[in-house]
């Protein structure tokens, strides 16, 4: 039975689920539970912003904290899921990258091919990603667009509750590393959400509106803003489809290609840089595969190639927002 | 010095450490012939270390390696036929031909991998001691690494969390002087890398890499206390490599004569064996048959790696994912 959840409790209880469901999962990361070691209470946190709160003490022994020490204990969880464990293991800020990523692109990604097809590391590595939280340069940047860039690496962006939910059950059953994003702005979006345990498939897009005008592809928390912005066309005649791929890695071209030959109008809503971008990659994509049918140059609408500011005044500017996208499908429509 | 060794383990220790003498000289030939696609980084003259640490190990246990592999592999029962084929870059080889000398790998007998990135394997290693920690199967983990990676950060979080999760792993620092052209003397910051144990609070042992025995010993009291639930072992074996730290490599920043000294004077084979024969424990005999043994399967391996078929076209498009 469904009802309103927040994508926060969504994640929480794909968690517990998949916990309950089978023994091999595992929680690890810095205060995932919190107050180790500490004189005062046991899971003091559930994370910094309380996502695993909970879990510690319903799955004893199996939420695990870890020193502030990433190469450390995601390169755990990788050789943990080389020998029979399905980790899930938090990279509190994707922004963390930095200090870890050798551990995932060069480990966790290679491991089944430069082993020939031998190995499987079906590891989860969950992060929070995205600016809205006036967090500045080091704590709200997206890169979900390097891990796709990655041949072995799975890439999850889910833009609500109920995509939140079925995909983090998708990648814990998954057998191949998965990076799981999570916007932290989404955090307290509700959403209806069924109980019961579901997986969505990796690689299928959901297409949230249907139109023959424009399209528009967004990822993550900007599908909420293309989807505002596609009402606000609406209002003006402008039929827009808006595609939400869910997963960057496996990318569902074909949803993709079909829209764009329908509308023969693109844009394409990405809250990363511009420069090498899903933004760009997925512009790319249908400028080679659908040129035939498009009628307009693909707008690409994204953060401008600045670090996230801290002031507000600049990160409201720097976050593309629904008046951007709302922009970009009027340009295409009225180009001629 | 005793040893609780009997003669089927003292065949076994000779036999392990002559097929990675064997196994890397013929590489070394091979590779000067230029025979041997890409880059290959060998570890005759430290065969002690791996065999005196992956004779207490079984199949459950896992060891990560590093670029200098070899050695670790066979000692912990990789097939050396399909080691070769691999260095030659064929479909036949352990990893099809798709990982070569710096990653060969085989789960099946917990061997990690060879590891292309110098302290790759630290964490790694913690991983699959928690894995056997959780299901309580009293496995190890043993992470071999470089006196290069020991002064890498993934190596001190390594060590850090081992002691912190209280992890059944053992660091065994192969210490052979140099990280590439660079000597542990001068990039080392303390007199020896044993000496950081404490730092993560486990205890550190020094140990002499070109004695077998000594290994042996050090690393099963580390391994068993390990298996006990006791926490990790930061074991610094303190050996030297024969070769460059890459075929080709003229090794100009050693001494001249350092490495035939050492091989005349300290060799782990030949330590071996004229401990072995003064006790009575094995005669000349058994061992040179077991040299004759070695040399036949290596060739042989040669052989065939030479015979074998590289991977097809379609081979590069697959093994990326489970599914995808």
């Amino acid at each position: 039975m469904a009802r309103k959840i927040t994508y926060q409790q969504a994640i929480n209880e794909a968690l517990d689920q998949e916990m309950s469901r089978d023994p091999t999962v595992i929680v690890m990361g810095e205060d995932n539970a919190g107050g180790a070691g500490a004189p005062g209470e046991d899971d003091a946190w559930g994370g910094v912003l309380g996502v695993t709160k909970g879990l510690y003490h319903k799955h004893p022994g199996r939420v695990l904290d870890t020193p502030i020490s990433e190469s450390g204990f995601i390169g755990a969880a990788v050789g943990a899921a080389c020998n029979g464990l399905r980790p899930v293991a938090e990279l509190m800020f994707v922004d963390f990258l930095g200090v870890c990523l050798d551990q995932i692109f060069n480990q966790a990604a290679k491991f089944r091919y430069m082993f020939g097809g031998k190995a499987k590391t079906p590891v989860v590595i969950r992060t929070m990603y995205g600016a809205g939280f006036r967090a500045a340069a080091q704590h709200s940047q997206c890169l979900y667009n390097i891990f796709t860039h990655i041949p072995g690496l799975k890439v999850v962006v889910p833009s609500n509750p109920y995509d939140a939910k079925g995909l983090l059950i998708q990648s814990i059953r998954d057998n191949d590393p998965v990076i799981f994003m999570e916007h932290k702005v989404l955090y307290t979006m509700q959403g209806e959400v069924p109980e019961e345990s579901y997986a969505i498939p990796f690689g299928e897009a959901n297409v949230l509106r249907e139109g023959h005008d424009v399209t528009v592809v967004a990822i993550g928390r900007m599908v909420n803003f293309a989807s505002e912005a596609a009402a606000a066309a609406q209002k003006k005649g402008v039929h827009c489809e808006v595609i939400d791929p869910r997963t960057t890695s496996p990318l569902d071209e074909d949803t993709l290609l079909e829209s764009v030959e329908k509308t023969g109008r693109l844009v394409v809503v990405d809250e990363s840089h511009p420069r090498c971008s899903m933004a760009s990659d997925i512009a790319g994509l249908v400028a080679q595969k659908a040129f035939g049918a498009l009628k307009a140059p693909i707008e690409q609408v994204t953060a401008p190639h600045v670090p996230v500011p801290f002031s507000d005044a600049l990160e409201d500017l720097y976050v593309p927002g629904a008046a951007r996208i709302e922009a970009a499908i009027m340009k295409v429509r009225e180009y001629r | 010095m005793t040893t609780t060794l009997n003669r089927e383990d003292l065949l076994r220790a000779y036999r392990t450490m002559r097929t990675i003498r064997e196994f890397e000289e013929r590489v070394h030939t091979d590779f000067a012939s230029g025979e041997i696609p890409g880059f290959v980084h060998l570890y005759a003259g430290e065969e002690a270390s791996a065999t005196g640490v992956c004779m207490h190990l079984e199949r459950k246990d896992y060891i990560a390696s590093t670029h200098r592999g070899h050695g670790h592999c066979i000692a912990k029962g990789v097939d050396p036929v399909g080691m070769m084929a691999e260095i030659w870059g064929k479909a036949t080889g352990t990893c099809k031909g798709k990982g070569g000398s710096m990653h060969i790998a085989d789960l099946s007998v917990g061997m990690l991998g060879a590891n292309g990135i110098v302290g790759g394997g630290g964490p790694l290693i913690c991983g699959t001691a928690l894995a056997g920690k959780l299901k309580a199967d009293q496995s190890v983990g043993v992470c071999f690494f470089g006196d290069g990676a020991s002064n890498q950060g993934t190596i001190f979080e390594a060590m850090n969390l081992a002691t912190v999760w209280n992890l059944p792993a053992i660091f065994v620092a192969e210490n052979n002087g140099y990280a590439e052209a660079t000597a542990s003397n001068f990039s080392v910051a303390c007199d020896n890398i044993a000496d950081r144990a404490s730092a993560f609070g486990m205890p550190g042992v020094i140990v002499d890499g070109f004695d077998f025995f000594a290994v042996h010993e050090a690393a099963g009291e580390a391994i068993e206390r390990a298996r006990n639930g006791g926490g990790p072992t930061l074991l610094e074996v303190k050996l030297s490599r024969y070769f460059g730290h890459f075929e080709g490599d003229q090794q100009t920043y050693r001494a001249p004569g350092e490495v035939q000294k050492l091989r005349e004077t300290r060799d782990c084979l030949l330590q071996f064996r004229r401990r072995v024969t003064a006790s009575g424990d094995l005669t000349h005999d058994q061992l040179d048959a077991i040299d004759a043994d070695i040399k036949a399967l290596i060739d042989d391996s040669v052989v065939r790696a030479k015979a074998d078929p590289k991977p097809a076209a379609a081979d590069l498009m697959t093994d990326v994912y489970v599914s995808y």
